[in-house]
């Protein structure tokens, strides 16, 4: 295999993997911006891969699986929503009870499913003309599916909303100081809860497309940690969409790379990379006052209770 | 006549220690009742289920002793912790803090050449040192330039795991181990005395009762105790009072690190014998510890009962899987279902709800 070919694969496979990460970070940017950490991304992923699953296999319709998957994820954010946000309960502990319930369910549920084959998975596109561009096109326009460029497209779109948005400085103002955006009308409770919600509809999907396009097959645990590397880059990310994007593909290169570098790179120290290197990042960008232009919303886990400050 | 039932909501000054426990006690019934709601889905009788469970983690010798061999490692987690979430600090990283504590015993017992009485005494002080260092960096990276304790900690577990299975893959791996991941068995002298025909490594146990009262004493009755709760419920009136936060949050996790440490001894030396996979050694003791300490209200005594409790559903899970055979993840309903009803529920111990029959 030649170099170049080597290379093109190596960022085909990024985007491929990049996309559950980047799907799930988005997603948790927007809880996180209007306050509320959740730590629950593993669970809603793996529930997300489990309902996706038993869905396209019953159904035979892939599409069907990422619905359901976006439904049920969605759903399992509520708890973490009604816990959070109604009766105001430790965000984190609450978070690492729904990656808890998540693995555990989806574990206990997902007994049988394991080893089947799916009858139809979401088809590879290759965009004729345009995988003819030299580098560039084998890497974007050959064997990605839709749900790869949709997530490239949520990236503007998530952005745009965030910062260029009524919605987006509503919801900014909620994670900033939800007592001043309270005093101006703005519903704080309602608006988390649509945060939340999003993160969860975005890591179901997130879940439903490792296990009906990426693998496509269903494992007990197969997220593997994945939530844990989105609460990650969601830092590493400064808490922007557009970082965001960058993080989740650099971060799924080095996966990859972990792979393919075996034979010279001991894949151990490959797999913790994105790890250490989420922390050191952390490091190089916290000295001293930068720490306030980081971008964390100032009310992230802190519960509002009007008149309670 | 009409009846009409009513409620009153009031703010509830300090809940009573009888209040505290009634409140938990229900919040554990919830998570049953829903647990046993899936095991109804799944298709198997709750009640069924939970009497397997019982029977085998209570009902029987072998149950009792596996029960109390679990007991062991959350007992030391959950104590160090009930320490660092006094202080507000978010230790996620026990897991990974007790996994360095089994690699530096694993180190002391393989490669120190120590003379066999010298050998478990530096194995305990080595693995306490291996989980305390894991625990400061995060503690030392919050404080010095303001990182998140929960990211940098939970960070920390994944190096680690993949520290030890480096370990096993590459330079520790045993000769003798005719190519699977593991290391060489310790020597002799490196293996923890067991209760005759159980796996349960009593100085470990004992170690981790002591510590429980230590610790209690530690909180209640000592400076830094007190410093340390300060630290946690007032931050604003501990600069004013002159607390160092630096100093405080280091020995928090110097204790919670380093108890975890402990964990991992007792784990390689007196049950596996050796450094093996990460899951081995450890299936999520340094997360149900989190549950642990915190159904124990941060009450290192109080972590005595609630470590047994845990070790009950853990021992019962491997009955379930045995017997039902469902997946061990199952413990994972149970963890996130006490875990959800218990921070839920503490809406009541700051409200008081009474019920009003009125005419």
């Amino acid at each position: 295999m030649g170099w170049e070919t080597w290379i093109i694969t190596t960022f085909s496979r990024s985007l491929a993997y990049g996309t559950p990460l980047l799907l799930g970070t988005l997603g948790e940017i927007y809880a996180e911006r209007s306050g509320v950490l959740n730590l629950g991304v593993e669970g809603m992923m793996i529930m997300g891969a489990y309902s996706a699953f038993t869905t396209a296999y019953i159904t035979g319709n892939p599409w069907l699986g990422i619905l359901v998957a976006a439904v049920v994820g969605g759903a399992f954010s509520l708890i973490h929503a009604f816990a959070s946000v109604t009766l105001k309960a430790n965000q984190i502990v609450s978070g690492l009870s729904l990656t808890m319930l998540g693995l555990g369910l989806s574990g206990m549920f997902g007994r049988g499913w394991e080893g089947k084959p799916l009858p139809a998975t979401i088809p590879k596109i290759t965009i004729s003309g345009l995988s003819k561009i030299p580098f560039l096109g084998p890497i974007l326009f050959e064997g990605q599916n839709l749900i790869v460029y949709l997530t490239i497209l949520l990236v503007p779109l998530l952005w745009y909303i965030l910062y260029r948005t009524r919605i987006g400085i509503t919801i900014r103002s909620v994670g900033e100081s939800p007592a001043t955006a309270d005093s101006l009308g703005i519903n704080v409770d309602r608006v988390r809860y649509m945060c939340v919600l999003l993160g969860g509809v975005l890591a179901g999907v997130a879940g439903g497309y490792l296990s009906v396009v990426y693998r496509p097959a269903w494992t007990e645990g197969m997220t593997a940690g994945m939530g844990w590397i989105v609460i990650a880059l969601t830092i590493f990310a400064f808490w922007n969409p557009v970082y965001g994007m960058l993080g989740a593909y650099l971060f799924a290169a080095l996966y990859h790379l972990s792979y393919r570098l075996q034979p010279w790179v001991s894949p151990e120290f490959l797999k913790a990379m994105p790890y250490a290197f989420a922390i050191l990042v952390l490091i190089f960008v916290s000295r001293g006052t930068l720490q306030k232009r980081m971008g964390a919303p100032a009310a992230l886990s802190l519960p509002y209770t009007r008149g309670e400050e | 006549m009409k009846r009409r039932v009513g409620f009153k909501v009031e703010r509830r000054p300090v809940a009573s220690g009888r209040v505290v426990f009634l409140v938990s006690l229900l919040a554990i019934l919830a998570a049953l009742v829903v647990a046993g709601i899936f095991f109804r889905i799944y298709g198997v009788s709750p009640i069924h289920a939970y009497q397997l469970i019982l029977r085998g983690s209570l009902g029987s010798r072998f149950g009792l002793t596996e029960t109390v061999r679990r007991v062991i490692p959350l007992l030391l987690c959950g104590v160090g912790l009930t320490i660092a979430f006094r202080a507000l600090f978010w230790n996620i990283g026990a897991e990974g803090q007790l996994l360095m504590g089994a690699v530096a015993a694993a180190g002391v017992a393989l490669f120190s050449g120590l003379p066999g009485p010298l050998l478990l005494p530096a194995m305990f002080i080595g693995g306490f040192i291996g989980g305390a260092t894991w625990g400061l960096i995060p503690a030392i990276l919050k404080v010095m330039l303001g990182l998140n304790d929960v990211i940098t900690t939970l960070m920390m577990n994944y190096i680690a795991i993949y520290f030890v299975e480096w370990l096993i893959h590459g330079p520790w791996k045993g000769p003798t181990a005719r190519g699977f991941a593991y290391t060489d068995t310790f020597p002799r002298a490196a293996w923890l005395p067991t209760i005759y025909g159980t796996r349960i490594h009593w100085p470990t146990l004992v170690l981790g009762l002591v510590l429980a009262v230590v610790m209690y004493i530690m909180v209640t009755r000592t400076r830094i105790g007190f410093e340390i709760r300060v630290i946690g419920e007032n931050p604003d009136a501990a600069r004013f009072a002159g607390i160092s936060q630096l100093k405080t949050t280091l020995i928090v996790m110097l204790i919670s690190g380093g108890f975890a440490g402990l964990a991992g001894v007792g784990e390689v030396a007196g049950i596996h014998m050796r450094l093996l996979g990460p899951t081995n050694i450890s299936m999520g003791y340094g997360y149900t510890a989190i549950i642990v300490a915190w159904l124990a209200r941060r009450n290192p005594l109080a972590v005595i009962v609630t470590s047994l409790l845990f070790g009950v559903i853990m021992t019962g899970g491997d009955v379930i899987k045995v017997s039902l055979g469902l997946p061990f993840q199952l413990i994972n309903v149970f963890n996130g279902l006490i875990l959800f009803f218990l921070i839920g529920s503490e809406i009541l111990l700051r409200y008081k709800i009474s019920f009003l029959l009125r005419r």
